[in-house]
């Protein structure tokens, strides 16, 4: 994503000529320095629960502008890193920064640079829309006369600008989740955390959550960090990381990491795997696996190599898939087995999220 | 040609004027357009930090109290049914029991329990307003709170406050029923109780959020009343006279800081009705330490110092929450 020089929107002459404009050039200045800086800098994040080791020593840097994705199974420790980010945990060991700030010493610099969006809801059901944003605006210390202009810009995103009136508690999740998302950037945060921000969501909603977030880059010059275990979501991420099992497997662009597995994957059902499995080995020299029910594995040109399976395998073949390379191929190539896999042997060390725990109090 | 050449030369320093100083009258919408054209990407700053955004944030959070308040109607009413059964049933019977009045002018039983109930309802009030904070923690909208670059404190004074208000109001509801039980509506006596309520209202709101911020549960609302309110509330004098009781009990109520609040209301009401000195020196004759009455100042200085104490002990339990 290019970098645009910015100029501080605060620093405009004030209307009414508020106090705000003496302590502007300053702020500007900072803004404007900052914009070369790494926006997010972690150097072997380790972070244990007890005898759980949730993170253990994970290493990465965002740049400012960027919008990088944590990629894993539920339990790989993306929320357990990302709450360390974000102040709210502190690290075993390991050092990490955001907007320049150190997030143990700097705790408080750190806090009035970024913007959350949890993966529980934070909001006063019992307030309107508008008037948790007012209240936000109000916490982070918004200008006044931008308040107002400023809520309407986020509603307007995030298309509640007509409920803006209504009670929080009539809102579906969905909606609550976009009016968190709006208010996440209503201070104008320079790196906005986003934890698993379709999570339990409907399909048609994450599509929506999406656009919002595609729209926010275009319109916002802030750093989007987001995690999710839902493989073509990180699509939209300049670039990922793939957790697992508290540690960064693998860190590059959605383009590169999918070139990087190179081949189409083949997926075929018959009445005896195994005996796929060992035919597959013995004339073709591939190593398949199963995945999800079927017998998987990779070649490089799949459509020219099925007619040789099917005249040369010696099993009789029910079905057969051939898929370009997906995210999904890419973590089962760096981990050997489909996120899906990896969530359900993943699940008990969901305990050592401090999300889960808060949520289940 | 002189006043054209003027005119010709003033228009465009007019309007470069105009541009860097826009109408002082439309604030919002003047600074709204240059803001967005400017740049189509808007720019990231720097929240907070600063005294002014703390107490903007000591603001916003008394606001929203008094908002979720007011939209909590149901709430109102049905806070006032348990004063309004105090003083209009017990008070009743207790009154017919003991068979007269307090002296001339009609003044019973219930005329001695009018401040107490009026206290009564900022106790339940007050607290009931701060421990919702144990509320927010389970529904997360502590952690919007505590996330925010503000001082826990702000938002300690913001929610003690709110929660004051709120239980002052609701006891005003409860003071105008005051000529009910022929208290007269005197404007120096309702002056000085709507003071006394405010001071034991901010007191126990301090109390409360002080509780509150080492509550995880939502159940621990029912032992915060059991062990700490209904005592607070029986030992403090709001139903039954301190004088005259057995040791044990005496000493127990000269520890409670509500009786050093119901004691001076008790006494400005009793200042307004008619009753005979015996009477008055049984129902309200003041605290007294060792045999020394407290005197009425000393009564309210401690429990502004009180009070002082619990705010700060809860904005230092606010700020080792996370």
């Amino acid at each position: 994503m290019a970098l645009v020089r910015l100029r501080y929107p605060w620093s405009v002459p004030s209307a009414t000529g508020r106090r705000e404009i003496p302590g502007a050039p300053a702020r500007a200045d900072e803004a404007g320095s900052a914009e070369s800086e790494t926006a997010i800098e972690a150097r072997d994040l380790v972070r244990r629960f007890g005898t759980i080791d949730a993170v253990r020593g994970v290493t990465f840097e965002v740049a400012q502008g960027e919008t990088f994705g944590f990629l894993g199974p539920n339990g790989a420790g993306k929320s357990t890193t990302i709450s360390m980010l974000c102040t709210l945990l502190t690290p075993t060991s390991g050092i990490a920064r955001v907007a320049g700030y150190d997030v143990v010493a700097d705790r408080a610099e750190v806090r009035k640079r970024i913007g959350l969006v949890f993966q529980d809801t934070t909001l006063d059901d019992y307030l309107t829309a508008q008037e948790n944003l007012r209240f936000h605006a109000e916490l982070y210390g918004v200008p006044r006369s931008q308040t107002g202009p400023r809520i309407d810009d986020v509603l307007e995103m995030v298309g509640l600008a007509d409920r803006r009136g209504s009670l929080v508690r009539t809102f579906s999740g969905g909606m609550k989740r976009r009016l968190e998302i709006a208010r996440g950037l209503l201070h104008s945060p320079r790196v906005l955390f986003l934890d698993e921000p379709t999570v339990g969501l409907d399909p048609q909603t994450r599509t929506h959550i999406w656009g919002y977030i595609g729209e926010l880059r275009k319109r916002e010059a802030i750093t989007i960090f987001l995690t999710t275990h839902y493989m073509d979501e990180a699509e939209h991420c300049d670039r990922i990381a793939i957790m697992d099992g508290g540690q960064i497997v693998v860190e590059d662009t959605p383009e590169q990491l999918k070139a990087s597995v190179g081949r189409d994957r083949v997926q075929i059902s018959t009445p005896d795997d195994e005996a796929a499995i060992a035919a597959l080995r013995e004339r073709f020299a591939l190593d398949a696996t199963m995945s999800e029910g079927m017998v998987a594995f990779y070649v490089a040109h799949g459509e020219v190599f099925v007619p040789r399976l099917f005249a040369e395998l010696g099993v009789p073949i029910k079905s057969v898939s051939i898929a370009r390379p997906t995210l999904d191929d890419v973590f089962m190539n760096y981990t050997g087995r489909t996120i899906r896999d990896a969530e359900a042997s993943g699940s008990e060390r969901m305990a050592a999220s401090p999300w889960m725990r808060a949520r289940r109090r | 040609m002189d006043a054209g050449e003027a005119a010709l030369s003033r228009a465009p320093f007019e309007e470069v004027a105009h541009e860097a100083e826009p109408s002082p009258r439309a604030p919002g919408s003047g600074m709204q357009a240059p803001g967005r054209h400017r740049a189509d990407l808007a720019a990231v700053r720097v929240a907070g930090g600063r005294w002014q955004d703390d107490l903007r944030a000591v603001a916003m959070v008394w606001r929203r109290e008094l908002i979720r308040f007011s939209r909590n109607r149901l709430r109102i009413i049905t806070s006032l049914v348990q004063p309004v059964l105090f003083l209009f049933v017990l008070g009743t019977g207790l009154s017919s029991l003991m068979g007269r009045g307090l002296g001339a002018g009609g003044s019973d039983f219930k005329t001695f329990m009018f401040p107490g109930v009026v206290a009564m309802t900022v106790l339940f009030t007050a607290i009931f307003s701060s421990v919702s904070i144990v509320w927010d923690r389970e529904f997360g909208f502590l952690r919007e709170m505590l996330v925010a670059p503000v001082r826990r404190g702000a938002l300690v004074v913001g929610k003690c406050a709110g929660g004051a208000t709120v239980a002052t109001i609701q006891a005003l509801i409860m003071l105008a029923l005051a000529g009910l039980v022929h208290v007269p509506y005197s404007p120096s006596l309702i002056f000085t109780l709507v003071g006394e309520m405010v001071l034991a209202a901010v007191m126990i709101t301090a109390l409360g959020t002080a509780l509150a911020s080492r509550m995880a549960q939502v159940e621990s609302f029912q032992v915060v009343m059991q062990f700490v309110v209904l005592p607070l509330f029986f030992l403090s004098g709001a139903l039954f006279p301190l004088r005259s009781l057995p040791t044990w009990l005496a000493v127990l109520t000269k520890f409670d800081p509500l009786a050093y609040v119901v004691d001076p209301m008790r006494r400005a009401v009793f200042d307004h009705v008619q009753a005979a000195p015996a009477v008055r020196t049984l129902f309200a004759g003041g605290v007294t330490w060792n045999g020394w009455t407290v005197p009425i100042g000393l009564e309210l200085g401690l429990t502004a110092v009180v009070a002082a104490l619990f705010l700060g002990i809860a904005i230092y339990a606010f700020g080792k929450t996370d």
